[in-house]
């Protein structure tokens, strides 16, 4: 069993949705990522999402590419990202970790290669968001043979075969998008998703998790309510920007905001429960 | 010497994915995928639909202005020495480029599918224009996306879009230039694909764009081939064109393909000479990776990012190229080159001087290739140059680097 299933499997035991924060790796720069990964463990994340910085990338709001900007004038590589992961094993060896990015750096490493340094590392699962499963057979099988979890994006417009093709090839969960957009943009509408995560669920047995504009913990806390786990991107990566030139404050301050949204959720599900 | 088979008997790409060998494909984000397929669903009924070929058709005569002329630049080839150089003067067509050929064609099939907004990137200006044209005449909404740099060195393509009406959005990520104005297109298309269709400019992307512009670009291919066999009386030895995206040279080789007696040139942008690193030649000094929905050739580093170009001319000014080209160089069937500027800016001014054309400095690389191969040819030989577009939006970048302020 993966790590990841093994962290779905214990909160649904006690009744938990899953915060996943997402960062992007040597943003602003690299020595700030592993005590911030384990700074949000502490907050309360439940599953680690570490973004591979990319010079284009095209599905992020701006948010997201000002990050990939500072960390790439860092020259963080994926070399370096799984350096990262590793250092981060080293103290923390039960928190799920999930890289999200785009294909071409993989691609320039290699399918296997990468999968072997990713399994190595102690990375649990890979999202490139540019590869759907008809162009991934390479990839999914590289990182299926070695335990790793390949994720896959379900989009509001994703028709039920497509649903039945994305949850076939994925594993650990499947990524709901929450509107038609890039990342960070304020477009939520929890209706709305409940209405499609309902269609989906009838449809596949892994668990959902849903991103793109959860802003704030009222946000994360309505979203609990429907899904299996809350990914919470560009709203923290917005602070880690606007705190770039005081990196200090960034491990206290931005895992206070996720340990906002960890109440807010939990406090809903108390609620919940006690009702 | 020459067969006449034609591209479809021996080049049959791409496959229902898209793919052209390794390359091409849909790498692109889920949301995206829903309307692809819809778009790619609608194209395959329109190609085959004879009220929508004769509507293109109709548009490309009356409105586009062609056929465009084949010209035997006499003066040029006998100065040159060698084989007889015919210039496709895509130049000639509305709005001064082989791009409208494009944009006519898939505004129609915009119209056709009911969407009301066009979207664009642009490097040059060059597409942005053209489509910025072609929605005023449907009377859609165009949005255009530039690279704030680009926006500063072609101001009048700037004007020209707004005149037509377009909104012009100054793009301010990454290297502001046209990698990055595509980038923020696709952020707007997946942010509106339900009443949004985006005019991809050249014959890259997720498929089926890239054979989709190629389909619409051929008509420079079939009229070339037609006209060199009536004034002539044979298909040409040898085929040049420009290669930025690759959709003019894309065009112009198509209908050839088959003919395996034509040799195919397809010419990149050399900057300040490969062995700088300053360039923007994929097919030349890249390698294969994936970028913007499609796997190619490409300009990155070590680590997979993508890296910054350097040409003279904005057109050529990008670090992928269209998937048919990286697999027409991996068969062999067609070579590339480059040209670096100064060689581009040479050939620019010998064309104005010897022929009275003053071609835009895409094309000025295709013509120095040929200009370096010609001599090398015998006099009954044919080279056919695409001159894909006119120079005068390159009047200022000429006159700036002579010290002139026009």
């Amino acid at each position: 069993m993966s790590r990841i299933e093994q962290r779905f499997r214990e909160l649904r035991a006690r009744d938990r949705r899953a915060l996943v924060p997402y960062v992007t790796a040597g943003d602003p720069e690299p020595t700030v990522t592993v005590p911030l990964l384990h700074a949000l463990v502490e907050a309360g994340a439940d599953i680690i999402e570490l973004g591979v910085p990319f010079s284009d990338p095209m599905a992020d709001g701006p948010v997201i590419q000002a990050a990939c900007e500072r960390a790439l004038a860092h020259g963080v590589s994926l070399h370096a990202v799984l350096d990262m992961v590793r250092e981060f094993r080293r103290r923390d060896d039960s928190t799920p970790l999930v890289l999200m990015g785009y294909l071409n750096p993989v691609e320039v490493m290699g399918y296997e290669a990468f999968a072997d340094a990713a399994a190595a590392a102690g990375v649990d699962g890979v999202l490139t968001v540019d590869m759907p499963p008809e162009e991934g057979d390479g990839l999914v099988t590289a990182l299926r043979e070695r335990a790793l979890d390949p994720i896959f994006l379900i989009a509001p417009n994703s028709g039920e075969q497509r649903v039945r093709q994305l949850a076939g090839a994925g594993r650990g969960f499947l990524y709901y998008v929450a509107f038609k957009g890039v990342t960070g943009a304020d477009r939520l509408d929890v209706d709305d998703v409940a209405r499609h995560l309902e269609r989906v669920r009838a449809l596949t047995d892994l668990p959902l998790g849903v991103g793109f504009g959860i802003r704030d913990a009222a946000a994360a806390a309505a979203v609990a309510r429907v899904a299996d786990a809350v990914v919470v991107g560009s709203a923290l990566v917005r602070r880690i920007g606007e705190l770039a030139a005081t990196p200090e404050r960034i491990t206290t301050e931005v895992p206070a905001a996720l340990a906002e949204m960890r109440r807010a959720m939990d406090a809903r599900n108390d609620e919940t429960a006690a009702s | 010497m020459h067969t006449a088979k034609t591209a479809t008997e021996t080049w049959d790409y791409p496959d229902d994915q898209g793919h052209f060998g390794p390359y091409g494909g849909r790498f692109i984000a889920e949301t995206l995928m829903g309307p692809i397929q819809e778009l790619t669903e609608a194209y395959e009924r329109l190609r085959a639909d004879p009220d929508f070929l004769a509507e293109f058709d109709r548009d490309l005569a009356h409105y586009v202005g062609r056929p465009s002329p084949l010209y035997h630049a006499e003066r040029w080839s006998r100065a040159l020495g060698g084989a007889q150089i015919y210039l496709k003067r895509e130049d000639l067509n509305h709005t001064g480029a082989h791009k409208i050929n494009n944009t006519v064609g898939q505004a129609l099939l915009a119209r056709f599918m009911g969407k009301r907004r066009v979207i664009a990137e642009t490097g040059a200006g060059q597409h942005g224009v053209a489509t910025a044209t072609v929605a005023a005449r449907l009377g859609m909404s165009c949005v255009v996306y530039m690279g704030a740099e680009d926006i500063r060195r072609q101001a009048m393509n700037v004007y020209r879009m707004r005149l037509l009406g377009a909104e012009v959005v100054a793009v301010e990520s990454g290297s502001r230039t046209l990698k990055d104005a595509l980038n923020e297109a696709m952020r707007d298309w997946v942010t509106h694909v339900d009443d949004t269709f985006y005019i991809i400019g050249t014959v890259a992307g997720p498929h089926p764009y890239p054979a989709m512009v190629r389909d619409f670009q051929a008509v420079i291919g079939r009229e070339a081939r037609r006209q060199i066999q009536d004034q002539a009386g044979r298909l040409p030895d040898l085929l040049v064109a420009c290669v930025g995206g690759g959709s003019n040279a894309m065009g112009l080789f198509y209908p050839f393909i088959g003919d395996t007696g034509v040799r195919m040139h397809g010419v990149e942008g050399g900057g300040e000479g490969l062995a700088s690193g300053h360039h923007a030649a994929p097919l030349c000094a890249g390698r294969p990776g994936v970028l913007h929905g499609n796997r190619t050739y490409l300009m990155e580093d070590e680590d997979g990012q993508i890296i910054e170009t350097h040409s003279i001319s904005a057109g050529l000014d990008y670090p992928g190229v269209g998937p048919e080209h990286a697999w027409l160089k991996d068969t062999g069937r067609a070579e590339y080159f480059a040209v670096t500027d100064q060689e581009a800016l040479a050939a620019f001014h010998d064309l104005t001087r010897m022929e009275g054309i003053l071609p835009a400095l895409e094309s000025s690389h295709a013509l120095a290739h040929a200009a370096r191969i010609a001599p090398q040819m015998a006099p009954d030989q044919i080279i056919v140059v695409n001159l894909s577009g006119r120079g005068d939006k390159d009047i200022h970048t000429v006159a700036a680097l002579e010290g002139i302020r026009v």
